[in-house]
């Protein structure tokens, strides 16, 4: 493994993504801020349902192979829910703030309208992103071979675009979710609580590797013998995940409003009721 | 407390920052005081491009009607604070992370400070607690002492020897860690180097660093310079700290910063309420400020620097009491911070149309009559310091490697930033430590032992969630 791949995978992963962040938040210190809470409340998400897994694996055998990946599947399930819930208390916190600023401000104008604010959708995929794939670009700029095993040599290339489509999958949610909770459209909120489940437990279709390498870091070379032939994962993950990310984006775009530009016209208090 | 923003945080970080002991290991001490960070006096913001949160500019003149509004108006620009302090804590981290993950120097063990006699290699687990429980006694308490000495020099007014304190301590950490740093640094990539260019090299980062520090620099530089011996102290730390001392100390430093800022006889308040009474500034060699100081050092028995001084902090008395009487101020734009200055420059005056413009046509340097500046925002250096500690002792020694360094920064982060919001509504001095450093060892252990197991888990199985 080399710098080059571990460029071209973290460019991959977080390019968009950076992208994002460059060209439309870093100028706004809110949307920084909306930026890096929205990562805090992914992150407590992630905690609170760890722990909850963790007591669960601690209170069953650990020799029981199919109980404990059951466990995890419930972990997966759990904690997407919990993002979920977060996600929506995250909301509740973002419309106390912009009332807050509402009333504060001398026009009646938030500086910021609730469409921006599902900044907090990137905030939560950049977490989740980095959460994933940091460890494995750590790994990238180490000595190895991906794969030696004779498993999928492109293991950190498909990764990367897991979490690139991830990132894009949470930024969209964040925009949908945020949209049907302004709107009172439940049928949004339970679409992105359903595709976030579907997406996250297709990886319960990758095999199971014989065994793993105990060496903690080093690890993430030794899941690369957990992958199938490359064509079975793109069907089977990485395929859907991107459908869903296209199917997501339309819908954000056109069903969603537009965004209004900070300082633009006013739509008065309360800020933006459909 | 007042509502006397201005000085405040000047004030506590002056004091402790790194008076201590000079000595060789520094470490310590220095801490606890600086942690203070407040709104500034109005002062004008040098930053070129400084944003304005989508704000139009004219919302700053009318800063000076009513509390409400004030207060909405730190909140306003609460956002862009928290961004100014983001990044330079952020830039700190990041230093102090890069270094840990390449200089090995840094997480290698060679031995322990004094202030930390017991060791942690021993044979019980008990053992291990009771010695790090009783090597973090010993090293607040050397912080509890250092700080009360302080609060009496400054009380009796030994101002040069607290002035000579500070100029040792940047000395030693400008010139002697920086050298240590720099030669680590090329035994880790292999470079080589001579000591006459290295001579030259330390040399001049060490005076420029002095004069940017102590005297006048251009902000960025001082900012730097100031972010750089943060770093380099909190690597210090790092290394001559054992793990359990470590989290130890970060624990008990946030609840001896809550006490000592908030507590009315606590020893940072009153070195505070002191420097209030005397009107004074304290070093501004020891805070971390995001717009420029006007100020250059109180020790000097400049007139300019004290009228100066005197100017700023009863500006900001002057301008809240008329914010509390909600007074109209027509006076053509001569607030009282300018009419004090012109007090202390021709006499007291009967403050007669007729003399202000008299006066306004004295070529003076008044700031005063320009545009109210935007607030600043001041964080002290030990503040830096002890996040970057935890930052980097997460990554040196977590088992989830950059996820816990990941879970840590960002609830550092969210610390600065709730600590601020608690600032824009109190506007009193806060201590920066203990919202922080208590997220900060939250993530760090529940990341560590809970979340990374189920990350590899994850990962291993090849869910996203």
């Amino acid at each position: 493994m080399t710098l080059a791949v571990f460029f071209g995978c973290s460019f991959i992963a977080f390019g968009p993504a950076l992208g994002l962040c460059l060209f439309s938040v870093v100028r706004e210190p809110l949307r920084v801020i909306i930026l890096v809470a929205g990562a805090f409340f992914w992150l407590v998400s992630l905690l609170l349902s760890s722990l909850v897994w963790f007591i669960a694996v601690k209170a069953s055998d650990p020799g029981d192979e199919p109980l404990q990946k059951g466990l995890l599947i419930f972990g997966v399930l759990f904690s997407v829910l919990l993002q979920e819930a977060f996600r929506f208390l995250y909301y509740k916190l973002l419309r106390k703030a912009i009332e807050g600023l509402v009333a504060l401000s001398e026009d009646g104008c938030s500086p910021i309208s609730i469409q921006q604010m599902a900044y907090a959708g990137l905030g939560f995929g950049l977490m989740s992103g980095a959460f994933s794939m940091i460890n494995l670009l750590a790994d990238a700029l180490g000595p190895g071979t991906v794969g030696i095993h004779g498993d999928s040599q492109l293991y950190f290339l498909t990764s990367a675009f897991m979490t690139m489509v991830m990132i894009f999958l949470h930024t969209f949610w964040g925009i949908l979710f945020f949209h049907g909770c302004e709107t009172q459209r439940w049928w949004e909120m339970v679409a992105v609580i359903f595709t976030h489940l579907i997406v996250s437990g297709l990886g319960s279709r990758v095999r199971q590797a014989p065994s793993q390498d105990p060496e903690g870091p080093s690890g993430a070379l030794s899941l690369s013998c957990s992958l199938p032939a490359l064509p079975a994962l793109w069907c089977c993950q990485l395929g859907p995940t991107v459908a869903f990310s296209a199917i997501s984006f339309l819908f954000s775009v056109i069903g969603g409003p537009p965004f209004v530009p900070a300082g633009g016209r006013c739509p008065g208090a309360p800020a933006a009721r459909e | 407390m007042t509502e006397l923003s201005a000085h405040l945080p000047q004030f506590q970080h002056g004091q402790l920052t790194e008076n201590f002991p000079d000595n060789h290991l520094c470490n310590t001490n220095d801490n606890s005081e600086r942690r203070r960070h407040d709104n500034s006096e109005r002062r004008r913001n040098d930053n070129p491009e400084s944003e304005t949160n989508g704000q139009p500019q004219n919302r700053t003149q009318q800063v000076v009607e009513q509390d409400e509004e004030d207060e909405e108006l730190t909140l306003k620009y609460g956002a862009k604070h928290v961004i100014m302090l983001f990044a330079p804590v952020t830039l700190c981290m990041v230093v102090v992370v890069a270094t840990i993950k390449s200089v090995s120097f840094y997480t290698r063990k060679d031995g322990q400070l004094i202030y930390t006699p017991f060791t942690e290699d021993t044979d019980t687990v008990g053992q291990r607690a009771l010695n790090s429980i009783l090597n973090a006694a010993i090293m607040i308490s050397v912080i509890i002492v250092m700080t009360i000495l302080l609060v009496v020099l400054y009380k009796y007014r030994c101002y040069k020897v607290i002035h000579g304190w500070l100029i040792i301590s940047s000395l030693l950490l400008l010139f002697f860690f920086s050298f240590i740093y720099l030669g680590e640094v090329f035994k880790t990539y292999n470079v080589a180097m001579d000591y006459i260019t290295l001579a030259l090299m330390i040399w001049n980062f060490g005076v420029v660093g002095m004069i940017c520090i102590h005297w006048k620099g251009p902000l960025r530089l001082q900012q730097a310079y100031l972010i750089m011996i943060s770093a380099l102290m909190a690597l210090v730390f790092i290394k001559y700290l054992p793990e359990w001392t470590a989290w130890l100390i970060l624990a008990v430093i946030s609840v001896y910063d809550l006490v000592a800022v908030l507590c009315p006889k606590g020893p940072l308040r009153m070195l505070v309420e002191t420097a209030q009474e005397r009107n004074e500034t304290l070093f501004p060699a020891l805070i971390y400020s995001s717009t420029m100081m006007w100020l250059v050092n109180m020790a000097e028995e400049d007139p300019e620097a004290q009228r100066k001084a005197s100017k700023s902090s009863t500006y900001d008395k002057q301008a809240n009491q008329i914010q509390n009487e909600d007074a109209d101020l027509d006076d053509g734009g001569f607030n009282p911070e300018w009419e004090q200055q012109r007090d202390s420059r021709i006499g007291p005056l009967e403050s007669t149309p007729e003399s202000r413009a008299a006066v306004q046509a004295l070529p003076s340097n008044s700031q005063a009559s320009e545009d109210p500046e935007e607030r600043g925002v001041k964080l002290g250096l030990g503040d830096f310091i002890f996040y970057s500690v935890l930052v980097g002792k997460a990554s040196a020694t977590a088992s989830g490697d950059w996820n816990t360094t990941l879970a840590c920064f960002v609830a550092i982060l969210i610390g600065l930033c709730l600590t601020l919001l608690l600032l824009a509504i109190f506007k009193k001095a806060l201590p920066a430590l203990p919202i922080s450093i208590t997220f900060g060892l939250v993530f760090y252990f529940a990341t560590d032992n809970l979340v990374q197991p189920f990350m590899d888990q994850l990962a291993f199985h090849q869910f996203y969630i």
